[in-house]
């Protein structure tokens, strides 16, 4: 992949520095059947270090359940899924390991209601990384005033806006110092005036050099912070590619559907 | 900007008044308007509050002249035998109280030596304590489980005897409300953390897990208590090996709490069922483990969900422990029947039957109301 791409662009270079060393995910040949259905076919992908991948794709493509399939809240039936070099297997404490280091942001934000926002980041550090309370609430008030929040700490998640706690959802999984973020769908759910204070955090993280695999139809955030856009449909990966290249010159028809139908819809 | 200031912080009493809110006309608010939308807003409602309103003060009237204004309250007693016939006299048109007044120690402590009941009689107030210290939310720490274990060792002690100059009393003689309380106690004390584990077994990956909670709750819910209480009482003695006997109370305990956790296990599944599948997401993609996640995510938001028909299953089994008096235990309703079969007595049911009433009443209402206000309080962070 990194072989067709343009030396002489600036942006790329700079992510080609990151692609050395071991992948930070690697997906081999990884197949899922939901029932008879096939929902991931044959997926192929490797993110480096540092790298920031976007998955985009119709709703039904799949793009979720293969990101799912990384800290296995969905489990693939063929192939290999390898995160951070340890290999996802039913071994438990591989999976507990790779938790650990895989931190994860949803579209419905599935903050605690009954914790307080401090609780909700506090809660994981302090029992599975066995952190003393005083240590994890200072560090949760550091990832908060981070995604500009840290005034709503004592609050529940039911009194804040939708883009409140979703800027919650990522300090909270960024409390757990993850090497990796997954991103389901972080801004699917909000109202248009709120997609923005979510994707300047994002952005934010982006410029940290946060491992990131985010599935979003938010094209602007794609041409702005990915290295690669990932387009699957029907349980596969029709194509991949830096942003300019897809966007600009899709190969696929099936990619150039389905960005005239995103572009309409903005 | 001065004179924006300025303009800002000048007072403007008379636009406030006009575009301030204004209270609402008398015709919306208050109680008659209240009492015209809901009790006069056509000529049926009408109608019906009328007749409603007649039905209400006749009856009240009727049961005032009934339990009060014509009961009697007391009757002689020569030579140990209680004078009934004013009361037989009255022929309905009044309550005979006299049958509570005079066997009222009987209603409450049974067949319990008479010089002894101080002691049943401080269990009852113990058990009520119990029950305030640990609705009381600022108790709620480790320590109240080792109050319990200490109240319920005092309790233990005080009926049974036979230890710091207390006369032994057998089980047998036991009887009334401390067999009441000590059943429904023990019962939904112990059948609620059973209940819990059985809720969780049945949602298990592990299939012989999941089998077993299955079995265990179809089969116990399958069958009648009295069934459960007559096998305990009947036919768990015989598997025992000979000589060995375990207390009758022990085992109609024993059915009790494996009866109540069945039905608290459904109660408490669905609140499991209840909640988003993301909480569960959540907690796992932070890697918390599976207890780690049951215990600080699931079942706090599970539990509070299903508080309504818990408190609901818990009243219910506080009355199903009357069905005890069928294997022969003397719990309060039996205790109160007893009371009447006496031949002067005979005929004043229906006053012992309000007494006793009232008071698995007050004891159920009281569960009823605390469960309302723990609802809300729990639930305040749903509140924006």
């Amino acid at each position: 992949m990194s072989a067709t791409m343009d030396p002489a662009d600036g942006a790329y270079v700079a992510s080609v520095a990151r692609v050395d060393g071991p992948p930070a995910i690697l997906l081999d040949k990884v197949n899922k059947w939901y029932g008879a259905m096939h929902v991931l076919r044959d997926i192929n992908l490797s993110v480096a270090q540092g790298e920031r991948v976007v998955v985009c794709g119709p709703s039904g493509s799949g793009k979720s359940t293969m990101i799912r399939c990384i800290n296995r809240l969905e489990q693939h039936q063929e192939g290999r899924i390898v995160v951070d070099g340890i290999e996802l297997s039913d071994d438990l404490r591989s999976l507990d390991a790779i938790r650990r280091e895989v931190g994860m942001v949803f579209q419905s934000f599935n903050l605690f209601p009954h914790l307080t926002i401090l609780e909700n980041c506090t809660l994981a550090p302090i029992w599975v990384r066995r952190m003393p309370k005083k240590e994890a609430e200072a560090l949760a008030m550091e990832y908060l005033t981070r995604v500009k929040i840290p005034e709503q700490a004592g609050k529940y998640p039911g009194q804040l806006s939708g883009g409140q706690q979703q800027r919650v959802a990522i300090a909270r999984a960024l409390c757990m110092k993850p090497k990796i973020m997954l991103f389901d769908e972080p801004t699917s759910a909000l109202d248009p005036e709120m997609i923005k204070e979510v994707l300047d955090t994002m952005v934010m993280l982006a410029d940290t050099g946060m491992t990131m695999i985010c599935v979003t139809h938010e094209m602007g955030f794609a041409r702005q912070v990915a290295d690669r856009v990932v387009f699957m449909d029907r349980g596969e990966i029709v194509e991949s590619g830096v942003p300019e290249q897809m966007f600009n010159d899709p190969k696929t028809d099936r990619l150039r559907t389905f960005l005239s139908q995103v572009l309409r819809g903005h | 900007m001065a004179d924006i200031a300025a303009e800002a912080t000048a007072p403007r009493p008379v636009e406030d008044a006009a575009v301030g809110p204004r209270r609402a006309p008398i015709t919306v608010v208050g109680p008659v308007a209240w009492a015209r939308a809901n009790l006069f807003s056509s000529w049926i409602s009408t109608a019906v509050t009328l007749a409603l309103a007649y039905l209400i003060v006749r009856w009240t009237l009727g049961f005032i002249d009934w339990a009060f204004v014509n009961a009697i309250w007391s009757v002689p007693v020569t030579n140990g035998q209680a004078q009934t016939q004013a009361c037989r006299a009255l022929n309905g048109a009044g309550a005979c109280w006299a049958v509570v007044t005079e066997k009222h120690r009987f209603m409450l402590f049974g067949t319990y030596p008479y010089e002894e009941h101080w002691r049943p009689a401080i269990c009852v107030l113990l058990f009520i304590g119990l029950y305030i210290v640990s609705a009381m939310r600022r108790f709620w720490r480790p320590a109240l489980a080792l109050v319990w274990l200490v109240t319920l060792a005092v309790i233990g002690v005080l009926m049974w005897g036979g230890v710091f100059g207390l006369s032994y009393v057998p089980q047998e003689r036991w009887g009334g409300l401390p067999i009441t309380l000590i059943l429904a106690t023990f019962g939904i004390a112990l059948a609620f953390p059973l209940s819990i584990l059985v809720a969780l077994g049945r949602r298990s990956r592990m299939p012989a897990i999941k089998m077993l909670c299955v079995l265990y709750v179809e089969l116990i819910r399958g069958v009648p208590l009295i069934s459960l209480l007559f096998m305990a009482s009947v036919m768990f003695p015989l598997f025992l090996p000979e000589g060995m006997n375990i207390d009758k109370l022990l085992r109609a305990q024993i059915a009790i709490i494996l009866f109540a956790a069945a039905y608290l296990a459904e109660v408490v599944r669905g609140g499991l069922q209840a909640l988003p599948r993301g909480q569960y997401e959540a907690a796992d993609a932070l890697g918390l483990s599976y207890w780690q996640k049951t215990g600080f995510i699931i079942l706090p938001q599970a539990l509070r969900l299903v508080i309504p028909p818990l408190v609901n299953t818990f009243i219910g089994f506080f009355k199903d422990t009357s069905l005890v008096l069928i294997i022969g235990i003397f719990d309060l309703l039996t205790a109160g029947k007893t009371a009447i079969v006496e031949p002067a007595w005979q005929g004043f049911g229906i006053e012992v039957y309000v007494t006793v009433g009232l008071i698995y009443f007050i004891f159920c209402f009281a569960m009823s109301r605390y469960s309302q206000n723990l609802e809300a309080e729990l639930n305040r962070h749903r509140v924006r």
